[in-house]
């Protein structure tokens, strides 16, 4: 058995800490390649760690899809063809609200994972529920403010930085409410299939998605949000 | 080894340890990093929530200390959330997320400037004469 339940980082952390100063050197002190994750000699690396390098190169080529965004409303951002500016429409204490949700959603996340590394089902099931309803209040928050802003005219076709606004706020959004449906599909499959390899795997990947759609909004909040309060 | 009595964890997970290895950390170590990572967060939020509305500093300096505020809490994230680490194990994630950043600097940094130069080279409407 080459897998591991935990991370191999679990392990390197370990080492690290009982040689802060990693003066044991050689090949086989502490320093010695950790089995599982495909350095040195230690054979190739954990399909858990394939899976979850697989995943990161996914997240980060839809975090540059996301940076296309960025760049795209940064440019347009005064594009406003005599329409509302993003001043006009930032709605502060919204977006706090959206914010500690996703955070708080992010945190209980994480808290089911632990529960998956202890292998205790009700736990790793009661967070995720939590964390699916935080995701679906900031799905409807967000919902609710688009269509506020639709009910005042305040359309994406009105003008280029309204486009730009929508098109980013809108993808954090859809990837919010398709990461809900696959959080929907993990507490069914969790439930049937317990925690077999491949199931903890998902849950791996779904979790690292979900810390990543946090990592997005932080973008969103201050690059479109609070830089437009203060504009 | 006592790793049945520190972890609840199937017997067979440890097997490939090293005799004398200790096991690994349990659920605890994970429960602590995420509530480190959600107390550094909400800090990170509350001081940009609050720099934002109280402008507390010079007015221009404002988008600068948001934006570091974000980065740190993009830090935060990776760090405590996300478990990317120095670790041996972490070098390809730390590589394919370097990258990354490299290609986002790009994209955004690249867009904003090429644009920028490029609407001052052109003609605002006011400038236009009248057709």
């Amino acid at each position: 058995m080459t897998d591991v339940s935990f991370p191999a980082s679990m392990e390197a952390i370990r080492r690290r800490r009982k040689d802060p100063d990693q003066s044991g050197h050689g090949g086989h002190g502490p320093n010695a390649p950790v089995p599982g994750t495909g350095h040195g000699e230690s054979g190739p690396a954990s399909k858990r760690i394939i899976v979850g390098y697989g995943f990161w190169i996914f997240l980060l080529s839809d975090i540059v899809m996301f940076a296309c965004f960025f760049a795209t409303f940064a440019v347009l951002r005064n594009a406003t063809a005599g329409g509302p500016t993003i001043k006009d429409i930032v709605d502060i204490p919204r977006v706090e609200w959206e914010t500690a949700c996703l955070l708080l959603s992010s945190f209980t996340c994480g808290l089911s994972f632990a529960a998956t590394n202890a292998r205790n089902l009700f736990w790793t099931q009661v967070f995720l529920v939590v964390t699916g309803l935080l995701g679906l209040a900031f799905v409807l928050l967000e919902l609710q403010e688009f269509v506020g802003l639709a009910s005042r005219g305040i359309v994406p076709q009105r003008s280029g930085f309204l486009t730009a606004f929508f098109s980013l706020v809108g993808t954090h959004g859809l990837h919010v409410t398709v990461g809900g449906l696959w959080l929907a599909t993990m507490l069914a499959q969790v439930q049937v299939k317990g925690f077999r390899q491949e199931i903890v795997h998902r849950l791996i990947c779904f979790n690292l998605f979900w810390h990543a759609l946090d990592i997005v909004w932080v973008g969103i909040f201050t690059i479109v949000y609070l830089l437009g309060s203060i504009a | 080894m006592s790793s049945e009595q520190k972890h609840p964890l199937h017997p067979g997970d440890w097997q490939d340890s090293a005799p004398g290895d200790e096991p690994e950390d349990s659920p605890g170590h994970w429960i602590g990093s995420y509530l480190i990572g959600l107390s550094l967060a909400t800090v990170l939020t509350i001081a940009s929530f609050w720099i934002a509305s109280a402008h507390p500093i010079w007015g221009p300096a404002l988008p600068v200390a948001l934006i570091v505020l974000a980065i740190a809490q993009m830090g935060v994230h990776l760090v405590f959330f996300l478990h990317v680490t120095t670790g041996p194990d972490n070098t390809n994630n730390v590589l394919a997320l370097a990258f990354g950043v490299l290609v986002v600097g790009l994209i955004v940094l690249g867009s904003i400037w090429i644009m920028d130069h490029l609407s001052q080279n052109l003609m605002t409407m006011d400038q236009m004469p009248p057709m």
